[in-house]
């Protein structure tokens, strides 16, 4: 009962702090907005991929980027946290390390979540039908992406002491992770050089599911990404859960 | 009585830094109690190890009666924490850093209004409490956590430094709240400090605190009465030492440049023949002692009381950078 509580309550915490810094929600999707409108857009006016207009097809890539973007960074409140004595009012509670890892991965996964939500809204003007059972699915993608990256985001962010070193490291791990995953580009035919990167890129996953489940064009089983990025999201959440185990 | 708190040979190693010495005290329940040190003693230190938030290298402490190794998450849930820096979350409001605080600490769910309106009551804030916490100043913050370490019904209410950088006024009520709430809750209350003037005002025993060991204990008064005498400051432009080093009631000479600190029973009886011994006067003052002069007694030397620690208004002002 205790832990659960607690559970709720650094969720409630992170939902309190979401809702009230609209500006951060406003920015987090104008970035995603721009490669859709500008990029894709643009491209689009000349280029299709497999019947699909370029701005569509890469709809569910620049989803799954807000989705990366999001959740990666929210590890920086970590590293803010820590540098304010908040987390020790935190780490002295009578909780389990992994009860404070849960709450935080949570809040930071529906924070996630409902950014990619209103991304999902921007897709009817792009003219998108969703069928019911594909969103519900897609959904559960974005959620375990969520996790597993949030996840990650938290392991950097409780090994770091400086807002710098955290932008540095993430900053080096988001960009390849966006560029490799195929979220711009079918990855059927890649030259082997880049279909290396691809194929060890978990995100590659996420952003052939969530294409299957939107635009019904995957080129993996559906089935099987969600495998992959659910180990993919398990071994992320016990490393983070480990590394809280260590905070001091 | 029962015992609060007791160490035994608690120590903490940095390396080759022994941030706390084989610490051996026992705090009785009830009491208000100092650790009164300059800066890097190792008090921060000590409260941190008592806390189950640092693991002491040797020795260890009951809290309460619990072991602070073996049984961290009953100590946490008898102790209240107020840190040096402020560590209540600027975007929240007030009430909902203490519902927090509430779920954290399992405070039963049919008492957590309850309690929530009575700390907040305790520190005067009933009227702020759906304000953000950002718009509070330092002083009402520091109530703030004041009432927080409070509201889980703990037994021993910790304080790190917890007028470090408020003004003198704002350190005079918050003085005033700290005797308030141990009488209306009836903790006990463990304060670090480097200021006297706090050790002094609010503690029942202090404990003097030099590099991570005690080198006094008693209360405040019984500690200065130890100095004996009262204190004759001098300045003096070419102090001549040696003529009273042979009065016998001259108990100690502390010289700083032009500047002599004399320990010297029957002050005011005696006055007359030090002035005459020592050379051109410039200003006399005659006090009783404080419990700065108990720590020169002790060390030899002054608890500086402008040091390297931040203030809590640069802090705030750091914090709200952020975000």
């Amino acid at each position: 009962m205790g832990e659960l509580e607690g559970f709720y309550a650094l969720w409630y915490r992170e939902m309190k702090v979401f809702t009230r810094e609209k500006s951060r929600i406003v920015s987090s999707l104008i970035n995603p907005l721009l490669w859709i409108i500008v990029f894709g857009g643009g491209l689009g006016s000349a280029v299709s991929v497999g019947g699909v207009n370029y701005q569509v097809f890469i709809f569910p890539g620049i989803l799954t980027m807000t989705i990366l973007f999001s959740s990666v960074f929210f590890g920086l409140y970590i590293v803010w946290d820590k540098k304010i004595d908040f987390f020790k009012e935190v780490l002295v509670a009578p909780l389990s390390r992994t009860t404070i890892f849960a709450g935080k991965m949570v809040g930071g996964s529906i924070d996630a979540l409902i950014q990619g939500a209103a991304m999902l809204a921007f897709g009817v003007v792009l003219g998108i039908n969703y069928s019911l059972l594909g969103l519900i699915l897609a959904f559960l993608f974005m959620f375990i992406l969520a996790s597993a990256l949030v996840s990650l985001g938290l392991i950097i962010g409780s090994n770091m002491e400086s807002v710098e070193g955290f932008q540095l490291i993430t900053s080096f791990l988001v960009f390849p992770m966006f560029f490799f995953s195929g979220a711009l580009f079918p990855i059927n035919g890649l030259p082997g050089y880049l279909l290396v990167f691809t194929v060890l890129d978990p995100v590659t996953y996420a952003v052939d599911g969530l294409r299957g489940l939107i635009l019904g064009s995957s080129q993996l089983p559906i089935a099987l990404d969600l495998l992959i990025l659910t180990a993919f999201a398990s071994v992320m959440i016990a490393v983070g859960t480990w590394s809280f185990g260590r905070l001091k | 009585m029962a015992r609060a708190v007791e160490t035994d040979g608690l120590t903490k190693r940095y390396g080759d830094l022994l941030a706390v010495n084989a610490l051996g005290i026992s705090i009785d329940e009830g009491e208000i109690f100092g650790l009164l040190g300059p800066n890097g003693a190792g008090k921060t230190t000590t409260l941190s190890m008592l806390a189950t938030l640092l693991k002491p290298t040797s020795g260890t402490a009951r809290v309460n009666g619990y072991d602070i190794q073996r049984q961290p998450a009953e100590v946490r849930q008898s102790i209240g924490i107020v840190f040096q820096d402020p560590s209540s979350d600027d975007v929240l409001t007030g009430w909902e850093n203490l519902y927090l605080h509430a779920l954290m600490f399992g405070v039963p769910r049919n008492e957590r209004r309850q309690r929530i309106e009575r700390v907040l009551g305790l520190v005067d804030l009933q009227d702020r409490a759906n304000d953000i916490v950002k718009k509070y100043s330092g002083g009402m913050r520091r109530r703030l956590e004041l009432a927080r370490g409070l509201l889980h019904n703990p037994r021993i209410l910790f304080l790190d430094e917890p007028t470090l950088g408020l003004d003198p006024q704002t350190r005079e009520h918050i003085w005033e709240y700290i005797e308030n709430l141990v009488k209306a809750e009836n903790v006990t209350v463990i304060i670090t400090t480097h200021y006297m003037d706090e050790a002094d005002r609010l503690c029942d025993r202090v404990a003097i605190i030099d590099h991570g060991q005690v080198v006094a204990l008693d209360a405040p008064s019984a500690l200065k009465s130890k100095v004996g005498g009262e204190i004759i400051k001098l300045r003096v432009r070419s102090p001549k030492v040696e003529p009273l080093k042979d009065l016998d009631y001259v108990l100690s000479i502390d010289q700083s440049g032009s500047t002599l600190l004399l320990t010297v029973e029957s002050a005011s009886a005696h006055l007359q023949e030090i002035l005459s011994l020592v050379g051109e006067v410039d200003s006399v003052e005659v006090r009783s002692p404080t419990l700065n002069d108990v720590f020169l007694h002790y060390t030899g030397r002054e608890i500086r009381e402008e040091s390297g620690e931040g203030g809590v208004v640069e802090r705030i002002a750091r914090v709200r950078s952020r975000r």
